[in-house]
């Protein structure tokens, strides 16, 4: 079934079933791998990408429910103003060990700068604790996100 | 595959500007995709100066550093390319890494004969023969110029990518001398440099890995992308041991982008043009399994086939002093510890991507066991080890998972089915099912006190012979050096000490080692005893460890700042504890101290973790501070939640709701102090992971009083008004 698709400001026109999850049909189809797949359930964050701003987890996400609506994945993040800021932070903070889950991380944390600009620990906690890391970089990411919501970059 | 590509803008800038006051602009490489026509493994020296395995530079200068080890997070590309690059005196801004192609003789891991990345020690066994290694191609190139000059080499220096002539002014680059230092003959012991002349070896480098981790571009094996490929996803008989029986496709084959359906001894797969048609075809077989004689197995069964086994005696591994009379005076204690089995669970769920042709079979997959992968895979695909080919990626995670090949070898037996390549990838829940447990240990310690000191120290571990499956030769006399790693190399001073292991291998369940390793049983068992024993003694945990450490000074000076920074002693309200734990794990010397809060129905709030790191020379003390971090998280994680539990010879945990994983709004604030120290670097991508549990369980003790010897920590036991 043609399914017609604006992700990272782009038009995209593919064949799949509509309830085929949105997560397979970047991998997949588009070919965008930077969106990971970690549990396929919802649990885990790695798969997490923007449609209309909001962070979800496209896993569970049926590609026919974002007909229409824009998509905005780790590849294109650093665009906007709250994803480049998270990106910079990041590497300022040092987050990332193995890095799988942190496209994940970085799309989640953009999402909640741009919702709250200056978040406080309690903020952090309901927008990030969706987001799982096996490394265990999360004192980096609530660092990270202080830093990139302080305008301290340099 | 690697190749050149431009850094995208954040990445530079980010570098450019970062917390390094160096300012080095890093170019760094990460493996693109392979493209179908470009040829792979091709380690082209032509026209480059290529003295030994590990450095290859051309005549722009451009400097490849060849990693031996694989990078699955804890840094090691930033760190090895630190220490060759400190001894050839690089230009650090013309370095790039690249995999190294599975290849024994030329990168096996010196402590293991292997190309594996494990033990923590890739900076340890490397430490030396990487440094020799860049000395030498910097000789040879300091030889070049001088004999361009014609002076003498002694009078020429070199720095950051260039050799000078003090005396003439003159000075020529790495690139431009690149061609004549290949033709020099390689010095045959050169001098390594003395540690106070280091430029880049102890700063905080930043790492070379992780621009390219922020925007999407950096390539895990999961990753790989070819021409024609498609996806296949895999059911193992959830039976350990079982076999397929009877497979009905009819259903499965109707679903839109179903290929074909794989039906192997032991695993089906179902090849679909992406993973959801694969996983709706696997969801549509009616299959039959053979169940076979582990059918009937619990985790109750092999917790009681452990302690049997632990109540005989084993093999002994240390024993100074008379360990029988000195056990028969004094105050006498005896305790057993219990861990269970745990998955690894790394982000990057299990997968390998196999295209398998007439006369090759080319590998896309990220492992910690190069070789390993290569030759087993030669067996499955019936080929010799030179026609397969081993495409190294990123590892999103490997925790010890990926030291084994066996992912690898059913994606060779499913591709060989066709004539495309597949990438078959594991659903979490094939991963969390189907994996090499860290097995379940019974810790045994008995003691005596005499004059509030341990006087005897009798310590038996009972647990699966990793070692004799994974590297037999390591396995001697009945002991699995691993088990027991750190229980006979413990920090304190036991006149009478006696340690035994006793090979008990679970039945049915494939273990495998498991981040922390050996260390995570024995520094469990060691210092929850020791504090049951300070208690015994009527002594403050860290004053009665201290008197034991008398002969071990840098564990007494990291267990001193432990005790300043973290505040040892002052008050706390009602049930919060510190607890500390020391150890001695991977030549690194580390003492910790977890605060936490256990609530009236024994839930348990992490308040603040502190741990004091001497790990030697620490080649880059941040990545020191983000492993002990992570490790400590890890650790925690399995204390608070991890156990794989079996029941009618299957696993019963499947995804992350019921195998959790500890989440940012538990995790308490973490400081960790590296110290400054001259000794020879240890290691320290597990060290964290054993810290945690121990450390928690004390605190836990201190809070309620309660002794608990197993792990994960059962709430029940905490609750108010419990005692144990």
């Amino acid at each position: 079934m043609a399914t017609t698709l604006t992700i990272n400001g782009e038009t995209k026109s593919f064949d799949a079933p509509p309830e085929m999850p949105l997560l397979w049909v970047l991998r997949d189809i588009l070919g965008m791998t930077g969106t990971k797949f970690g549990c396929g359930i919802a649990q885990c964050g790695a798969c997490t990408v923007h449609v209309d701003g909001k962070a979800v987890r496209s896993c569970v996400l049926p590609v026919s429910a974002v007909a229409n609506r824009a998509v905005t994945t780790i590849e294109h993040v650093g665009s906007t103003p709250s994803g480049a800021k998270v990106q910079k932070a990041w590497l300022d903070a040092e987050v990332i060990q193995c890095g799988y889950c942190q496209s994940g991380q970085i799309m989640s944390a953009a999402a909640l700068l741009a919702a709250t600009p200056n978040p406080d620990d309690a903020d952090i906690d309901a927008a990030m604790a969706g987001n799982i890391c096996r490394c265990g970089t999360y004192v980096r990411i609530r660092e990270a996100i202080k830093l990139a919501a302080s305008g301290r970059q340099s | 595959m690697i190749t050149d590509k431009t850094l995208p803008s954040v990445s530079r800038r980010a570098l450019l500007t970062g917390g390094v006051a160096t300012g080095f602009l890093l170019a760094f490489h990460l493996p693109l995709r392979a493209a179908a026509n470009e040829p792979v493994q091709k380690d082209a020296t032509d026209g480059k100066f290529a003295p030994n395995a590990f450095i290859r530079i051309d005549e722009t200068g451009r400097t490849i550093l060849m990693m031996p080890q694989v990078e699955m997070g804890q840094g090691t590309y930033t760190s090895i390319s630190a220490v060759l690059a400190e001894e050839l005196d690089a230009d650090w801004s013309k370095v790039e890494v690249q995999h190294a192609p599975p290849n024994d003789k030329l990168y096996a891991n010196p402590t293991f004969g292997l190309q594996v990345t494990g033990n923590s020690n890739s900076v340890r066994a490397w430490w030396m023969p990487l440094r020799k290694a860049g000395a030498t191609a910097r000789a040879m190139l300091v030889q070049a110029a001088a004999g361009q000059w014609g002076v003498e080499a002694t009078s020429c220096t070199a720095s950051k990518g260039e050799v000078a002539h003090a005396a003439s002014g003159r000075k020529l680059g790495y690139g431009e001398l690149a061609l004549a230092a290949q033709s020099q003959t390689p010095p045959k012991d050169v001098a390594v440099k003395d540690p106070k002349d280091f430029v880049l070896i102890g700063q905080p480098l930043k790492r070379l890995d992780t621009p390219d981790k922020v925007n999407g571009k950096a390539l895990y094996g999961i990753d790989a992308i070819l021409p024609d490929m498609k996806i296949a996803a895999i059911a193992n008989c959830p039976v350990f041991g079982g076999k397929v029986g009877k497979v009905d496709d009819s259903a499965a084959m109707k679903v839109a982008g179903v290929r074909k359906v794989v039906v192997l001894d032991d695993v089906v797969a179902v090849i679909g043009d992406h993973m959801w048609a694969a996983k709706k075809g696997l969801e549509a077989l009616k299959i039959e399994w053979n169940e076979g004689p582990n059918a009937g197995i619990s985790t109750k069964d092999i917790w009681q086939n452990l302690r049997d086994a632990g109540a005989k005696d084993g093999a002994v591994a240390k024993s100074t002093g008379g360990i029988a009379k000195a056990l028969a005076t004094g105050d006498k204690f005896e305790a057993a510890y219990e861990l269970p089995f745990l998955a690894h669970a790394s982000m990057e769920p299990i997968n390998a991507t196999v295209h398998v042709k007439p006369d090759s079979c080319e590998i896309w997959t990220g492992t910690q066991i190069m070789t390993r992968v290569q030759s087993e895979a030669a067996k499955a695909a019936g080929l010799p080890v030179d026609k397969v080919i081993v495409n190294q990626h990123l590892l999103g995670g490997g925790f010890g998972r990926k030291l084994e090949p066996d992912m690898v070898v059913a994606a060779v037996k499913i591709a060989k089915q066709v004539d495309y390549p597949v990438k078959v990838i594991w659903t979490r829940e094939e991963d969390i099912q189907h994996d090499v447990y860290r097995p379940v240990y019974r810790d045994q310690i008995s003691a005596s006190l005499v004059d509030g000191k341990v006087a005897a120290w009798k310590y038996k571990v009972a647990g699966s012979a990793i070692l004799a499956r994974w590297l037999p030769p390591a396995f001697q006399k009945g002991i699995d050096i691993d088990a027991i790693d750190a229980a006979v190399d413990a920090p304190y001073d036991f006149a009478n000490f006696h340690v035994e292991y006793v090979r008990a291998e679970p039945p049915a369940v494939p273990t495998g080692f498991w981040r922390g390793v050996g260390p995570n049983n024995n520094v469990f068992a060691v210092e929850c005893a020791m504090d049951e024993l300070a208690r015994k003694a009527g002594k403050d945990p860290i004053e009665f460890r201290k008197s034991m450490l008398t002969k071990n000074p840098r564990m007494l000076a990291v267990l001193d700042q432990v005790a300043e920074k973290s505040g040892w002693g002052q008050p706390l309200p009602a049930r919060v504890g510190r607890g500390v734990c020391v150890q001695p794990s991977f030549a690194s010397f580390i003492a910790t101290v977890v605060e936490a809060e256990i609530d009236h129905i024994g839930e348990i709030v992490l308040r603040r973790v502190t741990s004091v790191v001497d790990t030697g020379i620490a080649v880059n003390p941040d990545t020191v501070k983000a492993q002990i971090e992570g490790g400590l998280i890890f650790g925690l994680t399995a204390a608070l939640y991890g156990e794989i539990t079996i029941e009618k010879g299957r696993v019963q945990q499947s995804n992350f709701h019921d195998y959790r994983m500890m989440r940012i709004n538990e995790t308490p604030k973490i400081e960790v102090i590296v110290v400054k120290s001259g000794e020879a670097p240890g290691g320290i991508g597990e060290a964290g992971v054993n810290a945690g549990p121990p450390a928690l369980r004390n605190a836990i003790y201190a809070a309620t009083g309660v002794a608990l010897r197993r792990l994960p920590i059962d709430r029940k036991l905490l609750a108010v008004g419990k005692k144990a």
